[in-house]
């Protein structure tokens, strides 16, 4: 920056907001919120002299420690359990970067304050950074990591697995819909305000305890970023309160926001840090612990709480509902057994658990080994194969479940399942908060209000439907997740690369079909289908079967 | 002294793994599996460019089985090929339908599944290198003003000169603002690729820089030059006579319906050189010298860099590939055609209003007709670059 100070220089930029006098911007992304009061003042205070430099020299400390890691033989010491997850992780998050960046132009139609428009176009620019930045990061690991299977079909692995679906609410989420819902409730209150801590600051921490110093370094460059963005997000909040017809709406997109944002990312970041870690120590935070640290105390109640003297109705029954879920119901515990189950599917290898990681989880989760002990230990005897199937189809008391129509992670909290019959189809959901999300939020009239402008929930959201009747050996092959010799598996249900101890498609082959619960659910009778309700929210925990009806 | 003793620090034990490539041998381990193997490279080696860039964005035509899952109240997901009424090869074919046990089609694609992604930014853009140029341009800059501000260098300045720059050189802040945001900014939600949407928004950043660039220049020289109205350019392009060819002409490059393609070859085809360079290069930078000013051609420098080096460069090798599509040449060419024959006149009326700025500075710039003829020979330059026809427009 020249000697001209930095408020100078951005008052000075205001000079440029642009009021039309001869033709009006095309407004192609519609809301349904109003901005009729109280314009706010642009808070990143960013001008693009200062910007660039700045920038610049936070990619040369990004570039340098990736170099110092690759001199400094970094994948020695990584560990393999972690980085496996990484395959998963990384081909996910470019998306949801990239779509950040193509929302903020949503807003400048949305918003009418120039003003706000300067910080979210340097936002833009964030995003497109953290975009490439990050598919360079799983360049590097492609290119040094012992195992490349998985990092080097990343992008067409992701757009075809279920996992990678579940993870683009997280993109598709920003930039579709109500201008309003999607690029600021969604994305920057919810998403970037709440959960990128868990993401680029719990979980990076997590890496360099597993030997991985490169995923924080490029991470915590992305999260200086996100601090500023949540700034932005903030003055839009600030202006949809002042107009009091925006606050059904705010409730609205709060409360779906909140709980899908939960759903996914705890889904996700909480399996990675709790399964994808070899750091046992004790005295290490669970992911629980981050998360009431970083979610429920940074952000609810230093953040949203404080908000409610302006009007926002803050979801305090949906906090806690997710605090109980994580703590109480067992829900990355379960998400993370059931990406186990469904190794075969997925294009990375899960390590199994060892007693060490046993003790761990009945330390900071007491009552873990009652539930999850027994099915670990199945998943590590049926880990290579030796005559037996995956153990998706061997009997070790799981009973394979059905997915949620809008978050699309599997009801695995069993007792919480809703159904319900809407838009002509049976569907499954895995709490009731998902459910109306689907059958009343996201539709064109709310609670009696015309709302035009929100967004449908749309694609084949069950990704078994797609391969229904299909013998896995084939479907693993449509997916392209075969290794280069046109056989093993690029999924392994275990670390061992030694090409005897890996699964083939010859061991899927004599598999059972690939079954989708939903088209069975929909050819169910009414009673079939009373029945199966019942039956599910008897299952559980860790997936068992419902008890015999004598036993009840 | 004494020591104190510390209770021992909990901290993450290092482990040997030996989890490097090449520790050992199996399916994968070799160097050909360590390339990304889900695109097909333009020319025979893949770029780094193409690596962080290709298939970020999915395509239900290529590997979204399950399809977009997020739609507009209008069904329409995504990034749907109709946001242009341009048409890159085999976009008209239907678009694969899955369903009950359909499988992840398309299994057999023959690569790409549609020619708009055989488009690639020439200028090969990601964050490292928008960062590095963008990040030396503002440093270049810095060092012209602040080297010419210790030599007091503004004081040649003839005076109509300093109320040339403040009026004129500071109006032309507001277009590059507007182009920036609401054109390029706005338009990079609705390209079919991510190759497509990222130049678009570093084409936009290039335009918001100069924007600011001009702001800040503006605000030196109001420091600097005693009674330089660092307003006056908020008047000039409110109620100049001369500006309001070109700001009506820029707000309606912002208010094309519905069409990122028209957005950007308007302003980048049309506009840009028939205004922009014919302002930019074409009076300032002729007529800076004579009246004592080396340093805004220094600053406007950078500005004409951006367009005539890159934006330009992206925007040829977006669209002159449609105008030999093997499907749809005649369809884009009558298009692009009917573009021109659309935004021309309206330039060359902006163009007009602006000629009595000509006239403003003591030592006098190139004629405005010779100014002009510079434009309109650069304009159907790009134009045959383009397979295009120059309009008869032009001729006016």
């Amino acid at each position: 920056m020249s000697r001209q100070s930095l408020a100078k220089a951005h008052q000075k930029i205001q000079e440029l907001s642009w009021e039309p006098q001869y033709h009006e911007p095309y407004m192609k992304y519609g809301t349904d919120y109003t901005f009729r009061k109280a314009a706010k003042k642009d808070p990143l205070k960013q001008v693009l002299r200062s910007y660039f430099p700045m920038q610049e020299e936070k990619d040369h400390r990004v570039y340098g420690a990736q170099d110092g890691a690759i001199r400094g033989n970094m994948f020695r010491q990584v560990q393999e359990r972690w980085l496996e997850w990484q395959k998963l992780f990384l081909s996910i998050i470019p998306l949801p970067e990239i779509s950040a960046a193509r929302s903020m132009p949503m807003l400048f139609h949305a918003v009418p304050n120039p003003e706000l428009h300067n910080g979210q176009a340097i936002q833009m620019i964030d995003e497109v950074r953290h975009s490439t930045i990050q598919q360079n990061l799983k360049r590097l690991y492609m290119n040094n990591y012992i195992d490349p299977a998985g990092f080097n079909n990343t992008l067409r692995g992701f757009h075809g697995d279920y996992c990678g679906t579940i993870g683009r609410q997280f993109a598709e989420g920003f930039i579709t819909g109500d201008a309003i819902t999607a690029a600021s409730i969604y994305l920057t209150i919810v998403a970037e305000t709440a959960f990128t801590n868990t993401l680029f600051v719990a979980m990076p921490a997590e890496a360099a305890a597993n030997g991985d110093y490169l995923l924080p370094t490029v991470f915590h460059s992305v999260q200086s970023d996100e601090s500023r963005h949540i700034s932005n997000g903030y003055a839009t909040l600030l202006m949809a309160l002042s107009d009091e017809d925006n606050r059904q709406l705010l409730e609205r997109d709060l409360r779906y926001a909140w709980w899908n944002n939960h759903r996914v990312v705890d889904a996700a970041i909480g399996t990675f840090i709790e399964y994808g870690t070899k750091d046992r120590r004790k005295d290490r935070e669970s992911y629980a612990e981050m998360w009431r640290r970083w979610i429920y105390d940074d952000y609810y109640r230093a953040y949203l709480i404080p908000l409610e003297k302006y009007g926002l109705v803050v979801p305090h029954d949906l906090v806690e509902e997710s605090w109980k879920q994580i703590w109480e119901k067992g829900y990355v515990h379960e998400v993370a057994q059931f990406f186990a189950t469904g190794w075969l599917a997925n294009y990375w290898r899960i390590d199994s658990m060892t007693d060490e990681d046993f003790e761990w989880f009945e330390y900071k989760y007491p009552g873990w080994y009652d539930k999850y002990g027994k099915w670990w230990e199945n998943y590590n005897r049926l880990a290579l194969p030796n005559g037996h199937n995956p153990i998706v189809f061997e009997d070790v008391d799981y009973v394979y479940p059905h997915r949620c129509w809008t978050c699309m992670v599997p009801c695995l909290v069993r007792e919480d399942m809703v159904m319900q019959e809407v838009d002509g189809q049976w569907r499954t959901y895995c709490h009731e908060v998902c459910r109306w999300t689907d059958a009343e939020a996201f539709r064109p009239v709310y609670q009696g209000r015309e709302t035009p402008n929100m967004g449908k929930l749309v694609g084949h959201r069950e990704w078994e439907t797609l391969y229904h009747g299909w013998n896995w050996a084939d479907v693993v092959s449509d997916m392209g997740f075969v290794r280069d010799d046109g056989k093993t598996m690029t999924a392994q249900p275990h670390l061992n690369l030694d090409p005897s101890k890996m699964w083939t498609l010859d061991h899927l082959r004599r598999c059972p079909p690939l079954q989708s619960p939903n088209v069975l659910l929909n050819e169910m009778t009414d009673e079939e289908r009373a029945a199966f309700v019942d039956d599910y929210h008897r299952q559980g925990p860790a997936g068992r079967p419902a008890p015999k009806a004598d036993a009840r | 002294m004494t020591t104190t003793e510390r209770p021992e620090r909990s901290v993450p034990k290092p482990v040997f793994t030996d989890a490097e490539a090449g520790a050992r041998e199996f399916p994968d381990s070799g160097p050909s599996a360590r390339r990304y193997n889900y695109f097909k490279p333009a020319k025979r080696k893949q770029t780094h460019y193409e690596d962080v860039t290709v298939e970020v964005q999915p395509d239900p035509r290529h590997y979204l089985s399950q399809g977009w899952i997020y739609g507009f109240a209008d069904g329409s997901a995504g990034y749907p090929l109709n946001w242009t009424k341009l048409k890159a090869w085999g976009v008209d074919d239907p678009e694969p339908q899955r369903g009950i046990g359909s499988g992840g089609l398309p299994k057999d694609f023959s690569w790409p599944a549609h020619g708009w992604h055989e488009f690639r930014d020439p200028n090969e853009e990601w964050e490292m290198t928008f960062y590095r140029y963008n990040a030396n341009v503002v440093r270049q800059i810095n060092q012209n003003v602040e080297n010419a501000r210790q030599a007091k260098a503004f004081d040649q300045w003839t005076e109509n000169w300093k109320r040339f720059v403040e009026r004129n050189v500071g109006a032309w802040m507001h277009i590059e603002h507007i182009i920036g945001l609401y054109v390029f900014a706005a338009c990079n939600r609705s390209g079919p690729t991510n190759m497509h949407n990222t130049a678009m928004a570093v084409n936009s950043m290039h335009k918001i820089r100069f924007a600011q660039d001009l702001a800040l220049y503006n605000l030196t020289l109001s420091e600097e030059i005693e009674g330089f109205d660092g307003a006056a350019h908020i008047a000039a392009w409110d109620s100049d006579a001369e500006w309001q060819g070109a700001r009506a002409l820029t707000e309606a490059l912002t208010a094309v319906e519905d069409d990122w393609g028209e957005s950007v070859f308007a302003t980048n085809v049309v506009f840009e050189p028939l205004i922009g360079e014919l302002f930019r290069s074409n009076l300032v930078m002729q007529s800076a010298a004579p009246n004592g000013d080396f340093v805004t051609p220094t600053v406007f420098g950078a500005g004409e860099y951006d367009y005539a080096q890159r934006d330009l460069r992206w925007t040829i090798a977006c669209f002159a590939p449609l105008t030999e599509d093997r499907e749809f040449a005649d369809h884009n060419k009558q298009l692009m055609q009917s573009w021109l024959a659309k935004w021309v006149p309206q330039a060359l009326d902006a163009a007009r209003k602006m000629q009595p700025l000509w006239s403003q500075p003591d030592a006098k710039p190139p004629r405005f007709e010779d100014s002009l003829d510079k434009a309109k020979n650069r304009f159907a330059g790009i134009c045959t670059d383009l397979g295009l026809t120059p309009p008869e427009e032009l001729k006016q």
